[in-house]
């Protein structure tokens, strides 16, 4: 796993020691809010609905158990005891006290964390593949990769005023566990005819107000060439954005106006002007340092099947159920990665309890050389597990209530913390995501309806990814009273496309309703159970769905 | 008539709180209440200079009505601010607005 040097401690260091005199300014009097604001912003520090909000990054999702125990501290000491995992593998604490937040940075430096550019007008946090140097099905771990973009985004005194937020997203799997084509800068990494590692390099995307799909800029990116054609976006971003009207300022926005050859070409200009190779070779050799602190640990040489664990598939149908929807398969013979589901039926998507976050530290420890991921859909995943110790891992997963067997499937809700705790929001988003994962708890029943993304925000700014979820519903303000829009046709994968407006939007007492009347129709009208959600609306269209939906939902 | 009271969040904390004749309280049972322009204006004027003094941050006018001398405000975005997350009834705040006038699903 890779690890701070001394340069990125005494960084971190450095900022927590910044922060903390602007902090006792501002508590001082010395500093307004308006000149304190992008300061705390800067460090992840943001004011809500209720409190103040931390959010601390978690680079690639990585996250070791020393890491986990301490944002456990965190969340005892100053915090109420929990955590709330992202959609963009951050974790948010929701209640610290402003004249705390200098402690609790300097607590989270210790362990390599901290909560810059996690919020502001700059790159944010890199995200990728949950699975990203584990996953069977992938050409090369990406996340040296998301690393070098890091180290080169941190501070970058180039891009930390642009137009707006900036988001890049790693892929290197021919099927996309991170939404790359929902951000700003997707890049995929695969291996090109001669062998060689290269990306294909998309940019435009974007949730929010106005949704679009990345467009490739790139098709064939040499990939130790990364930094500079990165470096010629932001650069024609930097210069073209708009920064006279807030909803128009993000890349998508730039892309869509000039037109995609326009962007390229610019692009392409700023990337053979500025192009140094001198730079390549240097981002080559740090490239390589950084591959070497990712080294695999030190896996087993194990059979490909565990005539153990193959037993108590066969007799343990509970267990069994677990490994069908927990369980991804590995690149190592003898291990799987398990999926730990933070959507039990009546919790909150995403929140994990301090004594939870400690657990799962314990397990990590004695089951994945201390080791977990976050995923982009607010779970967590343990990397390294062997096949002979899945079994015990689930019966203490169970015993911590963090065995749901629900990963892909319809209780498996995406959803942003909307208006219970955030001061954007015009709804309520965690209401709505428990009364549905209550409707179709039963196991079964999940099962039969196959796989499902329902996404969920609280408001237009989309961090619930709503538009990308198989069923997506935003909650509006309608008349002073909140209202849901329910979303089909889009998808968060590889086939990444925007959902459709079903019709006009649900009341609260309604949309649980109007998903189940969705769902009944699919399960009522599909070409047996190969055939998933997502297909079946591609093949019937959303409008079929419209009377079969708002009759019966508005008759009841 | 419209009826309105001041709110903000404590720099300190960043906790929501209302202004009442004792000052910034976390509970808004107490919070002064404007009914005309001018008492509007005049909680306006004391929310900037409890800025200035570093008290709170953004503070604001809210529609309430009032029952039994307790406001309560209109809109449900402010009932929950003022209440506490609806998901999570151990952390809200007891002693904010009454029972019947929290946000429910």
């Amino acid at each position: 796993m890779y690890r701070y040097d001394s340069y990125d401690e005494a960084f971190v260091r450095a900022r927590v020691a910044q922060f903390r005199d602007q902090v006792r300014r501002r508590l001082a009097g010395e500093l307004t809010e308006e000149e304190f604001r992008p300061h705390r912003l800067m460090n992840g520090l943001y004011l809500q609905l209720h409190a103040y909000m931390l959010r601390v990054a978690i680079p690639y999702g990585t996250l070791s158990s020393r890491q986990l125990r301490r944002l456990a501290e965190v969340a005892d000491r100053w915090d109420r005891g929990y955590g709330h995992f992202t959609t963009r593998q951050n974790i948010q604490f929701n209640w610290p006290r402003l004249e705390d937040v200098p402690d609790i940075l300097e607590a989270l430096a210790e362990v390599g964390l901290h909560g810059i550019q996690t919020s502001g007008n700059c790159i944010r946090n890199i995200t990728t593949d949950a699975y990203a140097g584990v996953a069977a099905d992938e050409v090369a771990d990406p996340r040296p990769f998301c690393e070098l973009l890091r180290q080169w985004s941190s501070l970058h005194p180039e891009f930390s005023f642009l137009p707006r937020k900036f988001k890049i997203a790693v892929s290197a799997s021919p099927h996309d566990r991170a939404a790359i084509r929902a951000h700003d800068i997707g890049l995929r990494l695969y291996r090109d005819d001669a062998g060689e590692l290269a990306f294909e390099v998309l940019a435009g995307g974007g949730l929010g107000r106005t949704p679009m799909i990345a467009k490739t800029v790139r098709e064939h990116l040499p990939a130790r060439q990364l930094l500079p054609y990165v470096e010629a976006i932001l650069r024609v971003y930097n210069r073209f954005g708009r920064r006279d009207h807030k909803f128009k300022s993000r890349i998508k926005i730039l892309v869509h106006e000039i037109g995609l050859d326009a962007f390229r070409a610019a692009v392409e200009e700023e990337y053979a002007r500025s192009l140094d190779p001198e730079d390549v070779e240097l981002a080559a050799l740090e490239l390589e340092r950084i591959e070497e602190l990712f080294a695999p640990p030190p896996y087993e040489e194990l059979p490909a099947r565990d005539p153990l664990h193959e037993r108590r598939l066969a007799e343990e149908p509970a267990f069994a159920r677990f490994a069908r929807t927990n369980l991804r398969p590995h690149r190592v013979p003898g291990y799987a990665i398990v999926d730990v589901s933070l959507k039990p039926v009546g919790g909150i998507p995403g929140d994990v309890t301090s004594d939870q976050m400690r657990r799962l530290a314990d397990l990590a420890d004695r089951f994945s050389f201390g080791e977990l991921r976050t995923t982009h859909t607010q779970n967590l995943a343990l990397p390294h597990v062997r096949l002979r110790d899945v079994h015990s891992l689930w019966e203490l997963l169970e015993e911590a209530g963090l065995g749901t067997p629900n990963i892909g499937l319809v209780t498996d809700i995406v959803c942003c913390p909307g208006l219970d705790y955030c001061a954007l929001a015009t709804a309520r988003s965690i209401p709505i995501a428990r009364a549905l994962a209550r409707r179709f708890a039963e196991l079964d029943a999940q099962e039969r309806i196959g796989p499902l993304s329902i996404r969920m925000s609280g408001c237009i700014n989309a961090c619930g990814q709503h538009h990308i979820g198989h069923i997506g519903i935003l909650g509006l303000e309608k008349r002073g009273e909140e209202s849901y829009q329910i979303t089909l046709g889009g998808r968060p994968d590889e086939r990444t496309a925007i959902g459709r407006i079903l019709g006009p939007g649900f009341s609260a007492s309604e949309v649980v309703d109007a998903v189940e009347a969705v769902l009944r129709f699919y399960l009522e009208g599909r070409n047996g159970p190969q055939e998933t959600f997502a297909d079946f609306v591609e093949r019937v269209g959303v409008e079929t769905f419209r009377e079969v939906v708002y009759a019966p939902v508005r008759a009841r | 008539m419209s009826l309105f009271i001041l709110t903000a969040n404590r720099l300190r904390d960043g906790r929501v709180v209302f202004l009442t004749a004792h000052g910034w309280e976390e509970s808004l049972r107490t919070a002064i209440v404007a009914a005309t322009e001018a008492e509007q204006r005049a909680l306006e004027a004391l929310g900037a200079q409890s800025v200035a003094m570093c008290e709170v941050v953004d503070p604001y006018l809210v529609e309430v009505e009032v029952e039994n001398g307790v406001p309560s405000p209109l809109h449900y975005r402010e009932r929950i601010r003022a209440s506490g997350p609806t998901v999570r009834p151990d952390l809200a705040r007891r002693d904010g607005i009454p029972e019947d006038c929290r946000v429910s699903l």
